[in-house]
Formats: C-alpha cells, sequence, structure tokens
C-alpha cells in the first residue's frame, strides 16, 4: 500500500538538495550560521584577541607587574611602555594584561553561577507551578527586591577575611566576589526559564512526547530546556558583561580585589586620581572593559541565532 | 458483544476556574461532561461538534494527556484511567495521537529522524543504530517522505510534509488506536486530501482503529465508519456515517448537516438555522443542554435531561422525541 501513495513533487525537489548537502553536522551548521553574523564575528575576534591576550600576554610582555620605577611614574604610553605607567612607575600594559585575567574569570564564572542557579529555579518552577512554584517565585523576587550594592558591601566585609584565611587572599576574594556577583544575577534568568517553561510545557510537540511515553525529565532535557535557551544564552551574555562591571564596581569602591592584584576595575579605581594628569592610566582598563563587555554581547546575539535551526542566515 | 478495543464510560473533565481572593476554585468549565462511546477494532469513530464542544479535550482526556475529572477509560479490557505511570507508558505503545498543528506539534529543535525516532529510543525498539536508522527511514517512506529528510529540521518543510512527520512519530509504536485531533484542519483542501488518503491507506496497511476528532462533516463522513456528535460536552448521537447523514435523529444532528455546503448551486435545501449562542459551559443550561436552541424543545427537556437511549440497532441519540 506505501507504494500507492504519492510522494510530494516538492519532497523530492527538496531531498535532491539534501542529498548535494549532507555531509553537515550541527556543529559545521552552527559555525556556518554564526559566520554570517558580521558583528558577532567581530566581536568573537575581538573577544579572542583579549583572551589570548590574558592567557599568553605576560609571556609575549615579560615585564613584572610590580616594578617600581619612581624615574618613570605616571609616563604617556611610548615604546618602552606602550600603556604608559602609573604613579609608582609600573608598566600598565603588564598590570593589565594579568589583571584581565580576573576580569574575565570573575565574569564568565559570575554568568555560570547565574545561568546554572537561575535555569534550575526557574525551571523547577516552571515543571512544578502550584505551591512549589509560588514559593520559588516569592524567593525570587524577594532577591530582586533587595539593596545590592550595600549588601554585597556587607557580605565582603563579613566574610573577606575569613575566606582569605581559608582559601589565600586571591582565591579567596575571587571566590567571595564571584560568588557574590553570580547570587544576584540568577534572579532575571530564573523568571526567563520559569516563563518560557510555562509556555513550551503545553506546547503540543511536548504533549507528543508525553504520549510517547517520555518522563518528565526526558521532556524537560530534550524538548523543554533546548527551546528555552535562547533568551538565557543572550541573558548570559549579559550577566558576563554585567559581573565584569560588577567586579570593576566593587574593586572601585575598594571591597574587591586588594592593589597588589590589579583586576581592570581595580586599576580604574588606582587612576580615579590622577584623571586630568594622567588619563590614559584610566582609558586602558575602562577601553578593556568596554570592548569585552560589547564584543561578549555581539558574540552572545550571534551564538543565539546560530543556535535557532529555524532562523535563516 | 466482544469487548471494543477502546471503551469510554461517563468521561468527565472540568476545568477549575480561579477568581476572587486567593485565587479560590470558584467555578468551573464542564468541558466534558460525561461522554460515553466505544470504538471497536478497525473501524472509524468520527467525534464531530462545533469549537470548545469538548471533542478535543475527550481525546486527550483517552489518551490522559489531560487527567480526567471522572469516568473510566478501557482499552483492550485494561482501565487506563486508573494506571500507574509504568502501565501507561507501556498502554501508550498502542495508543498514540496526532495534532492538529503541524507546525506546533514538532519540535523546532529535533531533526526529523530524531524526532520520528524518538519513540524507539524510549521504549528500546531498536537495539543497534542501524535497526534504529532502518527504521526510520521505513517509517518515512510509509508516509511518502524521502530517507534524506531525516537529517533536515522541520521548519524546511510545508504543512502537509510536516503532518506527514506528525503520523510517521505515531506510526513509531505500531499503535492499534491513533486519535486524529483534527489532523487536517490546518491544511490547504488538496493537501487535505493528500493526508484522508494516506491515513486511510495506513488503516489498512497496519490494521489501525482511529478517533477522528474534527468540524468539517464532509471530511468525517467520509473517513468515518460511525459518527458521534457532540454539543456542549456531552454525545448526542452516535450512529454509522451512511444512517447519521441520511436520516438524523437529533435536532442538533439536523441542524449541523444542514449547514453543510452542497457543492451544486442548483440544489437548494431547507436551512436550519439556529437561534442563539452555543451556551457558557460553566453554566450550561439544565435538562438537555441544547433545549435553549431546539425547534422542538418542550416543557420536558428543561428539567429533565434526555439519557443517551438506544432507538435502532447499532445507534443511540440523546433527545426525548427521537424515535
Amino acid at each position: 500500500m506505501a507504494g500507492s501513495i504519492p510522494a510530494f513533487p516538492t519532497a523530492n525537489a527538496l531531498s535532491d538538495a539534501a542529498a548535494r548537502a549532507l555531509p553537515v553536522t550541527p556543529g559545521a551548521e552552527a559555525w556556518r550560521r554564526f559566520r554570517r553574523h558580521r558583528l558577532a564575528l567581530a566581536g568573537a575576534v575581538i573577544l579572542g584577541i583579549l583572551v589570548f591576550g590574558v592567557l599568553f600576554g605576560p609571556w609575549l610582555w615579560p615585564v613584572p607587574i610590580n616594578e617600581i620605577d619612581f624615574g618613570a611614574k605616571l609616563k604617556t604610553p611610548s615604546w618602552q611602555h606602550p600603556f604608559g605607567t602609573d604613579d609608582l612607575g609600573q608598566d600598565l600594559l603588564a598590570r593589565m594584561l594579568y589583571g584581565g585575567r580576573i576580569s574575565l574569570a570573575v565574569g564568565v564564572a559570575a554568568m555560570l553561577i547565574a545561568v546554572i542557579v537561575g535555569t534550575f529555579v526557574g525551571a523547577v518552577a516552571g515543571m512544578s507551578r502550584g505551591r512549589v512554584d509560588i514559593a520559588l517565585m516569592w524567593i525570587t523576587d524577594l532577591f530582586l527586591s533587595l539593596p545590592q550594592i550595600p549588601l554585597l558591601l556587607l557580605i565582603i566585609y563579613l566574610f573577606r577575611d575569613s575566606l582569605k584565611v581559608w582559601v589565600g587572599p586571591e582565591a579567596g576574594v575571587f571566590v567571595l566576589v564571584v560568588a557574590v556577583v553570580g547570587g544576584f544575577r540568577w534572579m532575571p534568568v530564573a523568571r526567563l526559564v520559569r516563563a518560557q517553561f510555562l509556555s513550551l510545557r503545553e506546547k503540543e510537540f511536548v504533549e507528543a512526547a508525553r504520549a510517547l511515553g517520555a518522563t518528565t525529565s526526558r521532556q524537560v532535557v530534550r524538548h523543554i530546556l533546548p527551546n528555552s535557551l535562547g533568551p538565557v544564552i543572550v541573558a548570559g551574555t549579559i550577566d558576563v558583561a554585567a559581573a565584569i562591571i560588577a567586579e570593576s564596581t566593587l574593586s572601585f569602591l575598594g571591597l574587591g580585589f586588594p592593589p597588589d592584584i590589579p583586576s581592570w576595575g581595580r586599576l580604574l579605581f588606582d587612576a580615579k586620581d590622577y584623571l586630568d594628569i594622567a588619563p590614559h592610566w584610566a582609558l586602558f582598563p575602562g577601553g578593556a572593559i568596554f570592548l569585552a563587555v560589547l564584543s561578549i554581547s555581539f558574540f552572545g546575539d550571534g551564538l543565539r541565532d546560530a543556535l535557532d535551526p529555524r532562523k535563516v542566515m | 458483544m466482544a469487548e471494543p478495543l477502546l471503551r469510554v464510560e461517563n468521561l468527565v473533565k472540568h476545568f477549575p476556574v480561579k477568581g476572587g481572593f486567593f485565587s479560590r476554585e470558584v467555578d468551573h468549565v464542564r468541558a466534558v461532561d460525561g461522554v460515553s462511546l466505544h470504538i471497536d477494532a478497525g473501524e472509524t469513530l468520527g467525534l464531530v461538534g462545533e469549537s470548545g464542544c469538548g471533542k478535543s479535550t475527550s481525546g486527550r482526556c483517552i489518551l490522559r494527556l489531560i487527567e480526567p475529572t471522572s469516568g473510566e477509560v478501557w482499552f483492550e479490557g485494561k482501565n487506563v484511567t486508573a494506571m500507574q505511570a509504568d502501565a501507561l507508558r507501556l498502554v501508550r505503545r498502542d495508543m498514540q495521537i496526532i495534532f492538529q498543528d503541524p507546525y506546533a506539534s514538532l519540535n523546532p529543535r529535533m531533526t526529523v529522524g530524531a524526532i520520528v525516532g524518538e519513540a524507539l529510543t524510549i521504549h528500546a525498539l531498536a537495539d543497534t543504530a542501524k535497526a534504529y536508522d532502518d527504521r526510520v527511514v521505513d517509517l518515512l517512506e510509509t508516509v511518502g517522505l524521502h530517507a534524506d529528510h531525516r537529517l533536515r529540521y522541520p521548519h524546511e518543510f510545508s504543512g502537509g510534509q510536516r503532518q506527514r512527520i506528525g503520523i510517521a512519530r505515531a506510526l513509531a509504536v505500531s499503535p492499534k488506536l491513533i486519535i486524529c485531533d483534527e489532523p487536517v484542519s490546518a491544511l490547504d483542501v488538496s493537501v487535505q486530501a493528500q493526508v484522508i488518503n494516506l491515513l486511510e491507506d495506513l488503516q489498512q496497511k497496519f490494521n489501525l482503529t482511529y478517533l477522528f476528532v474534527a468540524h468539517d462533516l464532509s471530511v468525517v463522513e467520509h473517513i468515518s465508519t460511525r459518527v458521534a456528535v457532540m454539543y456542549l460536552g456531552r454525545i448526542v448521537e452516535i450512529a454509522s456515517a451512511r444512517d447519521l447523514y441520511t436520516a438524523p435523529k437529533h435536532p442538533y444532528t439536523e441542524a449541523l448537516l444542514s449547514a453543510v455546503p452542497i457543492p451544486d448551486p442548483k440544489v437548494k435545501r431547507k436551512r436550519i438555522v439556529l437561534e442563539g449562542d452555543v451556551p457558557n459551559p460553566i453554566k450550561p443550561p439544565a435538562g438537555c443542554h441544547f433545549h435553549p436552541r431546539c425547534p422542538r424543545a418542550e416543557e420536558r427537556c428543561k428539567s429533565e435531561a434526555p439519557l443517551l437511549r438506544e432507538i435502532a440497532p447499532g445507534r443511540v441519540s440523546a433527545c426525548h422525541f427521537s424515535a
């Protein structure tokens, strides 16, 4: 009987095209789509340069970050000091290459915490509905209504010293800043994911999976979660940017990393008193933060579009 | 009489209406209000009615995609409504569903092969990667698609092709009963015919039983062995397709049939135009749900709900006056 079922003429045309373009893996397809997105590609290149710089820069520009030279203090950029020097004559390029590691690592780690916690809370709320949902959304709203900066300062003030003793000064502050910044940014993700779950769980393709006998976890992992990740990716990139800025804010307020660990925010903090006589000191770390945040945002946009097979690109 | 493949007894689904302070349950929508029917193996039961009369909800309650409020569903002598999750998963290999909207019913992030093959993974129906792939190709070709289509995504297909993918997905578990929830309402007329023919061919080939939910009376007449007519959550008449279309016994069925267009401008027919609108299913009328709009209604209809009673062999009607 199957032989009597006519295939579409269009179906045959489609399959010819399919046969020609067959050996395309999903990864290669996503990369092809990503490359079409000019700004995202530019963002990826800039981000790549920044990451390469902070990872390998200290070897390519082997100047110690704490070499004090009072003879060369507050120098404008020159061949000897491409980004100039600070008030102690320390080389700013070397300090920025080192500090960038901290800033980017804080950004990525805080984003991961925000996205993982947010997705988990949102998914549980969206799937369980009822009382669990109401309780979780109360907690989310509670966190959203907290005054963040004063609370950040309080938490850091309270726990900084004990953590320093426990895991060392640098790692201690890192853990604290990441936990605090990430812990205050999961709420938008949770709301986003919950809203997506509430709408997606009623979609017919999820119902079809249920009719096929898919367990709840399979419905979530295979059907609901992949379709809710688009906005989460964008929120995640915004979180990286926001975390970099939050770390800068903390360091700028003098509560982030100590002066001997020159994150970009810390450099800005140190530079603020010399803005009129040595603007280069603030311009380079500020520009680096700006470039990093912007390129991450474009990168996120491109990633979302590249991973969405519906989008024609 | 032998046990039918599917027997539905007094199925009820009430959706709560929340309101007021603290979202209390203030009322409920009686979407399905005591539906009883049976389907024999190999036949097609058409289920027709206006929008919102509860036909789709009935179909989903039978599969327990929506938990019924009360009532029983018996499939092959097993009580589906009393089943625990594991038993239910097993029985779903025998009962499948095809959806109305071919755009919403396929996961946009899965390839066609993954969509069609998902059931094989869930029920461990393919031992090797090769067996899995062969089965997916087989299913796609059964519904008139090409083997290469399994690597593509749903958005690359037309509505009719997508509906074929949905059919292939339902066929993957080799079901006995398929609930077709308005499977052609969202398609162009020319494509409707293709999909209807495909469904008929598959029915013969795999000895399938259909519950065919639709509001298009001509389509239902074409495909059904028997037809059940629903009005406001209740079944008002069940008869063989021929009897129902030539001699309807319930006044609502009569009115419904008189609205079917005849593709011949010279044929004149008396059109029964019903007064008023379908009543609110939160507060259905007392007695017979149809009495406020019924041309034959009498005093008795306002208080006494007519039961579905056999008026001829194999033919039931819920009207005090049908004989």
